[in-house]
């Protein structure tokens, strides 16, 4: 498994992406923004999903209450744009590590069923009328975006931009550290056998609570970015719609991959869009197609399909005539 | 108390659209060890299919049968375009296969028929039962007919040999293949059955809740709640499940303070979750025991 | 000769696992693969029921198998009890013996051949209705056996059938295989670890090492040759 690409290889990605901006309009640059939230919050899910093999529908929740929180912070209490993002980091932990206790009892669909109800309660549960004073209710809060710093030659898109990325490399890095460390091990060795695990002397109800706090961090991080990107919060701006598409920016980056998240991010954000003009009426159908197309074609992800290119590229594989094993 | 009979029945009446709906789900989890999500597009796709078959002027109990035998096919033809080749795929990947064939089919079905509200007729008619306002003669008959089918389920899954091979297939495809049983075709079977019980389920909640492309999404939660709570490997426990959701939907709904509208699908969580901590295989679900 | 291989190669994935390997069994023949751990006496089993990538000619009463799928193979009548058996172990056993003949239509002879299955193992009879995922190991290797005598093969295919059984109860279970053998005529293709009972039962061996036949010879004679015996099988 990948856990991070060759260091030319990131030092070339980190070049491009601090040019970037300066190159493209505007509303690109907010979309490059979006992209690489979307991949952290990805992200997020992978620590959950790829590497401790616990799934989770429910992400949305996670995402949404990173965004409230940062929103009600900034509009209500006046606290700037970078302090709501370690608040919102750790009330989601929080969130996380709690949703993570009683779901330990629960394997494979029944977590996914229990994920699902959660993603499609929470609109409802932000709606409701004993929170709305805080949450504004249906029509959800606006916030500002923020000011460059003084100083800086750039425009407030672009610096969203830099601060995001910076952001990203952070929490990326982060991510990798704890992969690669004991920790990554652990979990590792509990998504591939749970009992084995449990017998090693690792205490797997920790990790596995502990996990969903992190990866519910990560996630909550984004939507703390994703709501000062957007500078608006609604209910419905985070129904069971959007765990679906970080999920599905899981399967396309690949699972396990670290890097793979930001494929999964442009692919959430672009291939939509894409999808719609091709037909507008059809453009779930096509969507759907464009899904079907990808994991047919790439089963594991990009990164896989990377992975496989790398390998047929700088090695020679034998091709004896054979008869395939058949597939039923 | 009269109200809480009442809300009781009123439960039992919207929980038998879950009940349906659960038999579907528990059905292609048995036949392909996995939550089909779906489930509930394809049984909407279907009930328009048989929609359009009536307004061409289809007497209903063809156009019916007609719907359900397409969806059969459609069903097994699903199974042999889009998962055959990702078979060996992680279940993720499988995950993101449900996601896509359910936005094709929602798309779709926009696109075909409009994302205006159609009406279904019942076969049953929509009376009151027995002069009572509390059940009409359509929610019994939904019952009925739920009922029936798992009657029919149940005894195919216990006393027949291809129903014994499906389960087989389902549970254990390289053991079931060493006994010589086809287990694509098994597993294309399973799938063309869910179709098909999703078809009649379809057709049964349409005149409920009325045709439109997305009348299932708020019924899929309690559906998968419905067979979750019962138990994922029994018909029966589904069926009961399904009307257990629905009967504590309403009394949850009616008898405590800060549930409204707002929050029913917040019941659903809590008590997927709830029975889940207490059971993990569901109410009537059998544990497997595996040895390490 | 009811199977014959002919340089056989097999892959899992780019790794090659038997490297052209030769031999046959007669009808009604009880032959034995001996070898090491990872020797390839799993593999060349699963070669023969189709679930590897493999190259070379395999022939089952004169009949091709390569290129068949596993399902078909089982329905030429050949019967593969599998390492860790197979069970199915959330259905009862008696579904698991019915599910043994899921292919055949003579139903009269299918009970017939249940109560058989029964009287070779009768602690199966009293835990009919049991789900098979609770027996124990040697009882799953009964059921797997008796499931796998359900289809009424021409060849049994068994994989280590001692492994993780008490001397006692490996012992009798040998004692049985023989007389199905000479009850039934059914053909046996056995892997085995424990190679004094294989050599018993078995009319002729073979020692796979590393994915090749290095011998080839009736028991007998391995049996009296004591440097084969000293160099190739410790005793």
């Amino acid at each position: 498994m990948h856990l991070g690409l060759p260091p030319w290889a990131v030092g070339g990605a980190v070049a491009v992406a601090l040019v970037l901006p300066l190159l493209f309009k505007n509303f690109l640059v907010f979309q490059l923004t979006l992209v690489m939230i979307y991949s952290i919050a990805i992200l997020g899910l992978n620590l959950l999903t790829g590497f401790n093999g616990q799934f989770s529908l429910g992400h949305s929740a996670f995402y949404a209450i990173g965004a409230y929180t940062a929103a009600i912070l900034m509009d209500r209490f006046d606290l700037a744009y970078y302090w709501t993002l370690p608040v919102a980091g750790m009330a989601c932990f929080v969130f996380g590590f709690l949703f993570g206790l009683p779901a330990l009892r629960l394997e494979g669909v029944y977590l996914a069923l229990a994920t699902f109800a959660l993603a499609v309660a929470t609109p409802q549960i932000l709606k409701s009328s004993p929170l709305e004073p805080f949450t504004g209710g249906v029509q959800g809060i606006v916030i500002l975006k923020p000011d460059p710093p003084a100083g800086l030659p750039v425009n407030a898109d672009q610096w969203l931009y830099y601060f995001t990325l910076a952001v990203l490399l952070l929490m990326f890095a982060g991510a990798v550290n704890l992969v690669r460390g004991r920790t990554g091990r652990a979990m590792l060795a509990i998504r591939e056998h749970p009992t084995a695990a449990r017998l090693m002397g690792i205490n797997t109800a920790l990790y596995k609570s502990l996990t969903f706090g992190v990866s519910a961090l990560y996630t909550g991080i984004a939507g703390a970015l994703g709501a000062i990107a957007v500078q608006f919060v609604a209910p419905d701006s985070f129904t069971f719609l959007l765990s679906v598409s970080l999920l599905v920016g899981l399967v396309i980056g690949g699972v396990g991959s670290i890097p793979g998240c930001i494929v999964g991010g442009l692919f959430v954000l672009f291939v939509p869009n894409l999808a719609e003009h091709v037909s507008k009426g059809l453009a779930g159908a096509i969507y759907g197609a464009i899904l079907l197309l990808v994991i047919y074609l790439m089963p594991s992800g990009a990164a896989g399909f990377a992975r496989l290119i790398w390998a047929r590229v700088s090695s020679r594989a034998l091709k004896p005539s054979v008869t395939e094993g058949r597939t039923p | 108390m009269e109200l809480f009979l009442h809300q009781v029945l009123a439960g039992l009446a919207t929980g038998g659209i879950y009940a349906c709906l659960a038999l579907a789900v528990v059905m292609i989890y048995q036949a392909i060890d996995n939550f089909n999500f779906a489930q509930g597009e394809m049984a909407m796709f279907s009930t328009f299919i048989a929609w359009q078959l009536l307004q061409w002027g289809m007497p209903f109990w063809a156009a019916a049968l007609a719907a359900g035998v397409v969806a059969f096919a459609g069903g097994v033809a699903i199974e042999r375009i889009v998962f055959k080749p990702i078979r060996t795929a992680s279940p993720l990947s499988h995950v993101v296969a449900f996601i896509a064939l359910f936005a094709i089919l929602n798309s779709t079905a926009g696109f075909i028929w409009d994302f205006n509200v159609k009406t279904f007729p019942s076969p049953f008619g929509s009376r009151p039962l027995l002069g009572s306002g509390l059940i009409s003669t359509h929610d019994a008959g939904m019952i009925v007919v739920t009922v029936a089918l798992l009657a029919f389920l149940y005894g195919f899954f216990r006393y027949t040999r291809i129903g014994l091979a499906m389960r087989a297939a389902a549970a254990h495809p390289a053991s079931a293949q060493l006994v010589g049983i086809r287990v694509g075709w098994m597993m294309a079977l399973g799938w063309g059955m869910a179709a098909a019980i999703g078809a009649v389920a379809g057709m049964m909640i349409a005149p409920v809740v009325f045709l439109e492309p997305n009348m299932m999404l708020g019924i899929l939660l309690y559906g998968f709640a419905g067979a979750v709570v019962g138990g994922l490997s029994s018909p029966g426990g589904a069926v009961a499940g399904g009307f257990a959701v629905g009967v504590i939907e309403n009394l949850a709904g009616t008898f405590v303070p800060f549930v409204g509208r707002e929050l029913k699908l917040t019941i659903a969580l809590v008590l997927i979750v709830g029975v889940l901590m207490i059971r993990p295989s569901g109410l009537f679900g059998r544990t497997v025991v595996s040895r390490v | 000769m009811l199977l014959e291989v002919q340089n056989l190669r097999a892959f899992y994935g780019q790794t090659q696992a038997l490297h052209g390997i030769d031999f046959g069994l007669d009808v009604g023949g009880v032959t034995t693969l001996l070898g090491a751990n990872g020797a390839g006496k799993t593999t060349t089993l699963r070669a023969l029921c189709g679930m590897l990538r493999t190259s070379g000619d395999i022939r089952f009463e004169g009949r091709p198998l390569n290129g068949r799928a596993t399902e078909d193979i089982v329905r030429l009548g050949i019967a593969h009890v599998p390492e860790g058996r197979g069970t199915f172990t959330h259905l009862t056993v008696e579904e698991n013996l019915r599910l043994g003949a899921i292919t055949r239509r003579d139903h009269a002879a299918i009970a017939a051949d249940m109560e058989r299955v029964y009287a070779i193992f009768p602690r199966l009879h009293e835990r009919n209705d049991q789900q098979a995922g609770t027996l124990s190991g040697g009882e799953q290797q009964m059921l797997a056996i008796g499931r796998a005598l359900m289809l009424r093969p021409k060849l049994l295919l068994l994989d280590e059938p001692s492994f993780g059984l008490a001397p006692l109860l490996v012992q009798e279970l040998f004692e049985i295989l023989r007389r199905i053998n000479r009850d039934t005529g059914v053909a046996m293709l056995i892997v085995e670890q424990n190679v004094t009972l294989a050599l018993d039962l078995a009319q002729h061996a073979y020692l796979l090492e590393t994915g090749r036949i290095v011998i080839d010879a009736p028991s007998q004679k391995i049996r009296e040759d004591e440097t084969v015996r000293r160099s190739y099988l410790g005793y």
